[in-house]
């Protein structure tokens, strides 16, 4: 029975227009008056509520329809030229539901936990102001109903992380991670912008509406113009989710303040690729190399990312190399045309992830606050200089706990549901391209990887002897209510968030993939459902896999052996390697980046530009007409007879000229 | 009674109002210049509402100047014209405001000079008889002689020089074409006009010549705009010149040379203008200026140089836009063209604002300065952002028309310009990183001064249209269509007619 309350979905713009409003007021009390912190922090939390909310009442209206298609509602034109005609719409369905759910919730705890974060810092209100901007521009991300729309939120999101990764700007690396982040997305953006160009031509329109229903006439199946189509698009989403090739961004993003770290470059932003190809799910499922592509490139990078996770000290940096592998499994599950279980890890990899980087959040916190009160110049985020924090941190500790567990895949927590449907839907397609029983046997090594930097972080961390030194020693502590209140909230939903979808194996009605239905039935043609022994082998084989990965590292490693960062000897061998990322940043600054500025600066300007272009053929020209000017003077001879015969022999050519 | 006289007003006023600037005393000079300028502003509003679309060309005024050669006074507007005169009206009073600060000596002179070459301005994009228009193109170029040879910086002789004979060199070609053209139609038809109308409808039958023609006023044309390799006046001009030289030369100037090619190249030789390896090679130097404009902005250390070769990229969108010749392309254009009037001319405001701070253009003279300058750091963030065109400001709408516009007839082309959005990312990013962000490490920069009202008066309107035109460019793109439609379709049928004659 419907709700009589409920408000029309015409008001959907509400959703991002709350945060929008509030990046607005913030943006003005940060020029304006910026230690106006409790107005920063009431409009800054409010409006993200205030979003939730509203996306919350939204979604319950869409499941009373439950409508097939998805509510589109057009606000005003934005593109009308001749047969282009593009609007400002705002669509919902069940996809864009469960996203906005994603970002508005997860986000609002993520804004409570700034408030405690970012309690001291001078740029409190651009801070909020850029937040809330992120928070539009993902909303218009999801809820765009068109590819341009779409667009918009897509660069929109990267400028708001390219502003937030910067957001101490007076330190030139923050400053450099920032502009390496936009600068990479745009990269990927080039390919969405190429993508575009294929769909308008061939289909006529870049409406989601129009486009996805028209695709399998408009494209043969498999045909060249759909897989370049599919290509493209997944270079968008290399560069916006960190896959290989152009995954290097993320890692240098966590220059920014943790809370971004856990909100865009864990929970919302950087799944925005998963969105994509599940959105997109009637392309692709045109084209089974685009799929493969993206299955593979997905499966490679979580096993590729997971192994430098294995050597990082930075705690954010195994969280940040942990992330890309994570969202290595997403496109392994969409490119496997499972977007149900895609989209399921999205959701409890946001939960989780965001519980971890909040947690690194209150340890980094509570570690810069005790150097902060020697005046040690200490780094806070080396593992190397923490150990045994769970005695000053017991929350902290017991939460991160949780989602270690989550994320490694330990039943029945939210990661082991959705991480186990991603590798059994490979494994299941495998039995008709068999290229998924390799990528299925990355992920399960991936996940031996995942378990055990998992558990070496917390080891570390967490702890044995404690190695941040003497004095600050007494300064640490758990971080205050308003920093732990998110965590303890997020880690309610990582372990119960495995609820949302349990699969029937389990006894349970697979329920986001229900509610998923709508949009994901376009998948791939659907491999064959593997009989219940094998379903049962596969979950055995991951959660063994993992336990493995956790028990090795309680064996291997050895937190009493560590000494500070400082007094630390260099890594060698394949440790170093993977400690300096494989080298990858080198080799891209290498082959990429100074061969292009060598070209420009010394090629280009310097040689055709100034000596070619303008030495030789602008001032050539003028000092050739110079010379030819010196001729001429030395005509000037004063005797009129010389003048008469110059100028009847004038006459004389230019008249056979015109009578010619 | 409007209809007829705004566009002769807009032409004459400004003309009138310089002689007063010249009569009242120096230091009314600039009150007096940015009255008349406004004035000129609200002028040309009403256009907006009383423009029909549909209608064609309109505010039309044909007089007789010089019947016995066929010379008439003929002033007209259509929807490719309107926004040219629009820009201009609009950005000349942020100009005369932007130079309250920057302009210190022969103030008269100086808003006299920026006022006639309001009149040229408006002249050129108005005109409707090519001699008409060829006279407004001379009366624009003095001025900004002057402006540049008289109020620029170090190498302002260099540079005004040089930017004089290139454009003079030019439009002399393009006065010789204009002639034969005329005598040519006129041997013909027996009748010798330099009516825009009556040329364009009597165009069969130039034969070979329409080759040379073409290449006079593409000469002419191309060194407006300027294309590769055509372009290296550019730089040196806009360095040289002072701020409100840069905005005008970069804000509507340039457009002179896209505008030529719509109005004048492509319908009087469509058959040229349309031959394949004619359209391929412009459109081979459209991409090289994307491309390389772009990679040698990223080289530069001087602020004002990166933007001078970010027009050049941005100017090659347009004429990829207009050599596409589809409705989506040329709309593309015309917008691209209106975009980068707003947001070049908003990049030269605060390079100049930078400049008037610390009396450097380069850009490793800066650093970190947000701190100290939150407010000009948002507004250069704002208009940066613009100028690589990000979605929801003016920027993307714009290459975005042109990419989808292109695709179609050179799908190839267009892939290789869409990698114009990494090098416009490649080139601005970090010349913005290198002037607000970094560590604020020069001491002569922790006393910068914030935005003055002033000068936020003169950025607001910028900013606002960056906004604006990103996310509602509707308005606009209605009053264009009619006339892009019309000119795509008329240009591609003449073609098609003369080569199938021929």
């Amino acid at each position: 029975m419907p709700l009589p309350l409920l408000p029309p979905l015409t008001l959907l713009w509400v959703v991002p227009a709350l945060p929008l409003a509030g990046s607005v007021v913030n943006g003005a009390l940060a020029l304006a008056a910026p230690r106006a912190k409790r107005a920063v922090s009431l409009v800054g939390v409010g409006v993200l509520v205030l979003a939730f909310a509203a996306a919350a009442l939204a979604v319950v209206a869409l499941a009373q329809l439950h409508p097939s298609a998805p509510l589109v509602v057009r606000y005003w034109e934005w593109l009308p030229v001749g047969d282009l005609q593009v609007a400002f719409a705002l669509q919902l369905d069940q996809l864009s539901a469960v996203m906005i759910l994603v970002v508005t919730g997860v986000g609002a705890l993520i804004h409570v936990f700034s408030v405690g974060y970012m309690r001291g810092d001078p740029g409190y209100a651009r801070y909020f102001a850029y937040l809330n901007l992120f928070v539009f521009f993902m909303l218009t991300l999801v809820l765009g109903a068109s590819f341009p729309v779409m667009f918009v939120g897509w660069e929109g999101v990267g400028l708001c992380s390219y502003l937030l990764i910067g957001f101490w700007f007076t330190e030139k690396i923050n400053a450099d991670a920032g502009k390496k982040a936009f600068v990479v997305n745009r990269i990927g953006d080039f390919g969405f912008l190429v993508a575009m160009l294929l769909i308008f031509r061939h289909t006529g329109s870049l409406d989601f509406g129009a486009v996805f229903p028209k695709a399998s006439a408009a494209f043969p199946a498999g045909g060249p113009v759909v897989t370049a189509i599919t290509l493209f698009l997944f270079l968008g989403c290399t560069g916006k989710s960190a896959q290989i090739p152009l995954y290097t961004w993320l890692p240098d993003a966590m220059q920014g303040p943790t809370p971004v770290s856990a909100l865009i470059h864990a929970a919302t932003m950087v799944t925005a690729g998963v969105y994509l190809v599940a959105r997109c799910g009637p392309l692709f499922a045109l084209s089974p190399v685009g799929s493969a592509t993206v299955a593979g490139v997905g499966a490679l990078t979580a096993l590729f990312a997971a192994t430098i996770a294995l050597k990082q000290w930075d705690i954010k940096r195994v969280l940040a190399y942990s992330t890309v592998s994570q969202l290595g499994y997403m496109f392994l599950g969409v490119g496997t045309g499972a977007y149900a279980a895609g989209i399921f890890h999205l959701t409890t990899h946001a939960f989780f992830k965001a519980l971890l980087f909040l947690g690194s959040g209150s340890v980094i916190h509570a570690m810069h606050r005790a150097y902060h009160a020697t005046h040690a110049h200490e780094d806070a985020q080396d593992m190397r200089n923490m150990g045994g924090l769970a005695r000053y941190m017991p929350w902290t500790a017991a939460l991160m706990w949780i989602a270690t567990l989550a994320i490694a895949g330990i039943p029945p927590l939210a990661g082991f549901f959705s991480k186990d449907e991603i590798l059994g839907a490979a494994f299941a397609r495998g039995a008709v391209r068999p290229a998924w029983y390799v990528f299925w046997g990355m992920g399960l090594a991936a996940a031996l990887l995942t378990a055990f930097y998992m558990t070496r972080l917390m080891l570390y961390t967490f702890h044995g002897p404690n190695r941040t030194g003497d004095r600050e020693r007494e300064q640490l502590h758990e971080a205050p209510p308003v920093m732990t209140g998110p965590l303890v909230a997020l880690g309610v939903l990582t372990v119960l968030g495995g609820a949302l979808n349990i699969p029937p194996l389990f006894g349970g009605g697979a329920r986001l993939e229900h509610w998923l239905a709508p949009v994901t039935d376009v998948a791939l043609t659907p491999a064959p459902d593997a009989s219940p022994a094998t379903a049962w082998a596969l979950v055995a084989s991951a959660v063994l896999v993992a336990a493995l990965g956790m028990v090795g590292a309680f064996q291997l490693l050895r937190p009493e052996a560590l000494v500070p960062a400082r007094l630390a000897p260099p890594a060698r061998g394949l440790g170093r390697l993977l400690w300096k990322k494989w080298y990858v940043d080198e080799l891209y600054d290498a082959i990429v980046v100074r061969p292009v500025l060598w070209l420009s600066r010394e090629v280009l300007w310097k040689i055709v530009d100034k000596r070619l272009v303008d030495g030789l053929l602008v001032n050539g020209t003028a000092a050739a007409s110079r010379a030819l000017g010196w001729v001429g003077s030395r005509l000037q001879t004063g005797e009129v007879g010389v003048y008469v015969v110059l100028f009847v022999v004038g006459v004389l050519a230019v008249v056979g000229a015109v009578v010619r | 009674m409007y209809s007829q006289a705004v566009l002769t007003a807009l032409l004459g006023w400004p003309v009138v109002a310089a002689a007063g600037v010249l009569l009242v005393p120096e230091r009314w000079a600039k009150h007096v210049a940015l009255a008349a300028s406004l004035v000129e502003f609200v002028i040309s509003v009403p256009l907006w509402w009383t423009f029909q679309p549909a209608a064609g060309m309109q505010f039309v005024l044909d007089l007789p100047w010089i019947p016995a050669w066929g010379i008439r006074y003929t002033v007209g507007v259509d929807g490719i014209s309107l926004f040219m005169v629009l820009l201009t009206t609009f950005l000349v009073p942020l100009s005369v405001l932007g130079s309250y600060a920057y302009i210190t000596t022969r103030q008269r002179g100086f808003y006299a000079l920026m006022l006639v070459l309001t009149s040229g301005m408006i002249g050129v994009f108005v005109s409707l008889d090519l001699f008409l228009f060829y006279v407004m193109w001379e009366v624009m170029l003095i001025p900004m002689y002057f402006i540049i040879g008289v109020w620029g910086g170090e190498r302002r002789l260099y540079a005004a020089i040089k930017f004089f004979i290139y454009t003079f060199f030019g439009s002399l070609l393009m006065l010789v074409a204009i002639l034969v053209l005329v005598l040519r139609v006129g041997q013909q038809t027996g009748l010798y006009s330099f009516s825009y109308a009556y040329l364009t409808a009597h165009l069969g039958g130039l034969g070979p010549a329409a080759f040379w023609l073409f290449g006079a006023f593409f000469l002419a044309f191309a060194i407006k705009v300027p294309m590769f390799p055509f372009h290296t006046w550019l730089p040196d001009a806009h360095v040289e010149a002072p701020t409100a030289g840069s905005v005008i030369l970069a804000g509507v100037l340039l457009k002179m040379g896209t505008y030529g090619f719509l109005r004048f190249a492509l319908p009087l030789f469509p058959s040229v203008a349309l031959h394949p390896a004619i359209q391929a090679g412009i459109v081979t130097l459209a991409l090289i200026g994307i491309v390389y404009g772009g990679l040698v902005a990223m080289v530069q250390p001087d602020f004002k140089k990166l933007i001078a070769y970010s027009s050049v990229a941005h100017l090659g969108f347009v004429m990829l836009g207009i050599w596409a010749l589809t409705l989506q392309s040329v709309q593309g254009a015309l917008l691209v063209m209106i975009n980068h009037g707003i947001s070049t001319g908003a990049l030269f405001f605060l390079a100049g604002m930078l400049y008037e701070r610390r009396h450097s253009r380069l850009i490793d003279a800066f650093g970190g300065i947000a701190k100290v300058v939150p407010l000009l750091a948002a507004a250069l963030t704002i208009v940066s952002l613009s100028s690589i065109g990000l979605p929801g400001t003016n920027g993307f709408v714009g290459e975005f028309l042109v990419l989808l516009g292109a695709f179609p007839t050179y799908p190839r082309a267009a892939i290789v310009a869409a990698t114009g959005v990494i090098v416009a990312a490649m080139y601005l990013l970090p010349a913005l990183q290198r002037v607000i962000y970094n560590p604020l490490d020069k001491p002569e920069n922790e006393q910068l001064r914030d935005l003055s009202p002033r000068e936020i008066a003169v950025l607001v309107p910028l900013l606002a249209c960056i906004v604006w035109i990103g996310v509602y460019p509707a308005p606009i793109l209605r009053r264009m269509e009619p006339a892009a439609k019309n000119l795509v379709q008329s240009v591609r049928l003449d073609a098609a007619t003369f080569t199938a004659t021929r």
